[in-house]
């Protein structure tokens, strides 16, 4: 079934040498890695780092949904002991009860990890890594060394990071967010609040340093390093979507790095960059003056709300790629979500101060924030509408990627329309935190961004890997994925829309006492969910080693990832430089290879609309 | 599948739906319907949550039904059918979003914009009730200006717990302060506007009264405050929704709304408890 349109043992690349006899034969040598630390720890190879991104990225999300299900089991079975967990902190969990301390810190590691080590990993330098240079014909990064350095800092600020949960106060509790003051007057605010806050801060500015550089070297190479007949637009939309994302991370991370030196600052060094005077913490009026809590908010925002974007953008390339290779027909204009992405990039700056509706800032500029707030769903609705249309007269086959694929339409739909109640400011008055903000941006980032890494996954394993993943697993691995996170957060807009506070480690409250049949609801849903990730993990190891080999095109793909072998040779393309005829887009076409026609080919067809 | 994955979009999409139009938890009685509005302004809020909602909804319901319906249709189609391109193709798409969000947006910008004016952009009417909340980890405490009608000055050095001096007051060296009327529940008369002037004593933390349609942060180092009036006699729970530590989810205080005469007997019950 797979690749059948090319005869057994040949490739592609073969075909580019037989067609063009001039530049495509200038081969360039390049000495293979040698030695497993130069080849498999400290690799300048894009595709070992893109691979060893990926694997962090498994870790973080591993460990962040551990501590999402300890949350939920504390939310609803607050007295029941949970083995093990009094091993991993007896002071925050005495007998393995946790206390309302360490859920918070559990609270503030899960969105750390995750928003960091998850979403900006996995979708972006993971995928991006990898594909990027491939995709656009270079053999490597334009900063191979640069890239090897942004992998094991971002390794570093991860092991920063959970050192947290090992030093005597335990991890911090002010959230992901880490608002100021409780973030940055020290151990007086509370625990958790001395040396694990400054581990946080520490960790979060490494790693915006190791962003930085990745997103520098995105952006070198796409401009830089297209081979010849890769113009701009020739470009596969997910490569698009990555150079987006890396613009937009350049100047969101330059942002919150100084922010975190401040807070350090503020910290450990006695300045009050965040902090007013006359704060009595712990029965202690605070030595500091002059600073400003709404500071740190607009800083950590106007980084933050981009953030978001970078966590989505990448997923959008990648499930717009697989939708158009999987319904055989090119979307019905690829310009259009190109300059929506940009679109979202650029409005994605203007929007920050809807986090801080009733932050304490000048009410006026609410309506400021609202306007752009409100207009960003103008590109975000035209790429749904576009993806929609192209559906309409396809020919879709249905596969584990193109299944996660159109579960991330599902889902960015979803976790979209909430986004139209919480950008007014009169209705976010009474849902601003509440469940409702909750289930908002857990559908958009933890669900929709993460089908957009499996169906990445499920789509390019056999390029990375060389071997075939299980299909039947994988497709089982989306049905309960799918129906398991709609169980899962759906319930939070309920619950926010009854005014169920956030952040909340019990429900003592009057109010909320009744909703807490909701809540076991919630939990032993994502219990269940949790479980079926396994099923992915079993799946990725086990076909890692034992999956039936995977050909040079199983998804008969055209962009040039696919011309070569499974896995690719070290140097993308075996030294040829490949010259590029065609857009990535050439579905629904007569031509020899069957329907499609590959980037590289020189072949001439009449495109079949 | 491609069917298979159509029926369960759709009965997932209309399972969704369910909740918010029945209000409620699958007939469990678990209600998640808006509590009653009992202040002035929050009919606004209201009124436009509804449209939202009806906008929303809608669009939810007819972007999951088209995905369905067009997967159900186009998966796993002969090799040779032909390919199609949606009439108006991304063009009438393009102005389709435009037209629909556009509308939308503006509608609900406009609209909107009048319900947040009357929260913020107008000031306290000068004869409403004065009361200063201070909110600190993990309480409420509110100040009424007692029978000279001034605050005296705070103090944070002077805060002392211990001795209930929960505002850092100095009586002994401050006229204005010593008639002042601290307690832990906010007692207001029904029908009059209450000004609540908010500060915090250590880290951020906020208002929210779900009934009263209100929520606003406590900044430390700012002087904020919200107005408004409520219309229904009753006791409403004020709890914090701004991460502030430990104790953040058992942070609260009540909001006791008494009639003109029940509001001024309290008042003179607690001036001679001070």
């Amino acid at each position: 079934m797979f690749g059948r349109f090319v005869t057994k043992g040949e490739h592609m690349s073969d075909r580019v040498v037989q067609a063009v006899p001039t530049t495509a034969d200038v081969v360039h040598h390049h000495q293979p890695p040698q030695g497993f630390i130069r080849k498999y720890v400290f690799s300048l190879d894009h595709k070992m780092i893109g691979k060893q991104y990926y694997a962090l990225a498994l870790v973080a999300v591993f460990i962040g949904m551990v501590l999402s299900w300890l949350m939920r089991i504390h939310l609803v079975w607050p007295n029941w002991p949970i083995p093990g967990l009094g091993l991993l902190s007896k002071v925050g969990a005495p007998g393995g009860v946790m206390t309302p301390e360490y859920y918070l810190s559990l609270l503030t590691m899960h969105g750390t990890l995750m928003v960091f080590f998850v979403l900006t990993n996995a979708p972006f330098a993971a995928f991006g890594n990898y594909f990027l240079p491939i995709q656009i014909g270079a053999e490597d990064m334009a900063f191979p060394r640069f890239n090897m350095m942004s992998f094991w800092t971002t390794f570093l600020a991860f092991c920063i990071l959970i050192a947290a949960f090992f030093v005597g106060d335990g991890p911090p509790i002010a959230g992901w967010t880490s608002y100021a003051p409780l973030s940055a007057v020290g151990a007086d605010a509370g625990p958790g609040q001395g040396f694990g806050q400054t581990l946080w801060g520490l960790s979060i500015f490494v790693f915006c340093i190791a962003s930085l550089l990745g997103a520098l070297n995105f952006i070198a190479t796409t401009l830089d390093l297209r081979t010849r007949g890769m113009t701009l637009s020739r470009m596969p939309i997910c490569t698009w979507a990555w150079f987006i994302t890396s613009c937009i991370a350049l100047l969101a991370f330059a942002v919150l790095l100084p922010a975190c030196l401040l807070l350090i600052l503020d910290r450990v060094a006695g300045t009050s960059f965040f902090i007013p005077a006359g704060l009595v913490i712990s029965d202690r009026l605070q030595p500091h003056s002059g600073g400003s809590p709404l500071l740190w908010q607009h800083l950590f925002w106007f980084f933050g709300h981009p953030e978001v974007y970078i966590a989505i953008l990448p997923a959008i390339g990648i499930v717009s790629h697989i939708l158009i290779n999987s319904m055989r027909r090119p979307l019905l204009s690829h310009k259009v979500v190109i300059y929506c992405m940009m679109g979202i990039g650029f409005l994605s700056y203007m929007v920050w101060g809807h986090h801080m509706f009733v932050s304490g800032m000048n009410p006026f500029s609410s309506l400021m924030f609202s306007f752009p707030t409100l207009v960003i769903t103008i590109p975000a609705t035209i790429m749904t509408l576009i993806w929609l249309g192209s559906l309409y007269g396809s020919r879709l086959r249905i596969t584990a990627a193109s299944l996660f694929a159109l579960g991330f339409i599902s889902m960015f739909v979803s976790g979209g329309v909430s986004g139209f109640f919480l950008a007014q400011p009169s209705i976010d008055i009474y849902l601003h935190a509440t469940y409702f903000v909750v289930g908002h941006f857990h559908m958009v980032m933890g669900v929709a961004a993460i089908f957009g890494v499996f169906a990445g996954t499920y789509f390019w394993f056999p390029k990375m890997t060389g071997h075939m993943m299980n299909e039947s697993l994988g497709k089982l691995h989306f049905w309960l994925t799918f129906i398991g996170t709609y169980c899962i957060f759906m319930p939070f807009h309920y619950l926010g829309l009854a005014g169920n506070v956030r952040r909340y480690s019990a429900f003592v409250d009057d109010f909320l006492v009744p909703l807490i049949p909701v809540h076991r609801f919630i939990t032993i849903a994502a219990l269940c969910t949790g479980a079926a990730q396994l099923i992915f993990l079993y799946n990725l190891i086990h076909s890692r080693f034992r999956g039936a080999p995977a050909p040079d095109n199983p998804w008969e793909c055209t962009s040039l990832e696919w011309i070569m072998p499974s896995p690719p040779p070290f140097d993308n393309f075996g030294g040829k430089h490949v010259v590029v005829y065609h857009d990535p887009y050439q579905y629904g076409v007569k031509s020899s290879t069957g329907d499609y026609l590959m980037q590289n080919s020189p072949e001439q067809v009449e495109v079949r609309t | 599948m491609g069917k298979l994955f159509a029926v369960i979009v759709f009965v997932i999409a209309l399972l969704s739906a369910i909740p918010i139009i029945t209000h409620s938890w699958f007939g469990s009685g678990i209600s998640f319907a808006l509590p009653e509005d009992i202040s002035t302004h929050g009919h606004a809020i209201d009124d436009q949550l509804s449209d939202t909602m009806v906008e929303a909804g809608l669009s939810f319901l007819a972007a999951q039904f088209v995905l369905a319906f067009f997967v159900w249709k186009f998966s796993n189609r002969q090799a040779n059918a032909e390919i199609k391109t949606f009439p108006g193709g991304a063009k009438g798409l393009v102005i389709a979003a435009l037209v629909l969000v556009g509308t939308e947006m503006l509608a609900l910008g406009i609209l909107g914009q009048k319900a947040w004016a009357t929260v913020y952009f107008t000031p306290a009417k000068p004869d409403a009730i004065q009361v200063q909340a201070q909110a600190g980890q993990f309480a409420f405490y509110f100040r009424y200006p007692g029978a000279d009608g001034k605050f005296g000055a705070l103090h944070p050095d002077k805060i002392d717990e211990g001795n209930s001096n929960f505002f850092g007051l100095d009586p002994a060296n401050d006229v204005d302060s010593r008639d002042d009327i601290v307690t832990g529940e906010l007692a207001i008369p029904i029908n009059r506007e209450v000004h609540l002037m908010m500060h915090a004593k250590d880290v951020g933390h906020s208002f929210y009264v779900r009934e009263l349609r209100i929520q606003q942060d406590f900044v430390p180092g700012l002087d904020l405050s919200v107005h408004f009036t409520a219309t229904k006699v009753g006791k409403y729970e004020i709890v914090c929704t701004q991460l502030c530590g430990l104790g953040h989810y058992n942070m609260k205080a009540y909001l006791n709304v008494l009639s003109q005469e029940d509001f001024d007997a309290w008042m003179k019950q607690k001036a001679s408890e001070q």
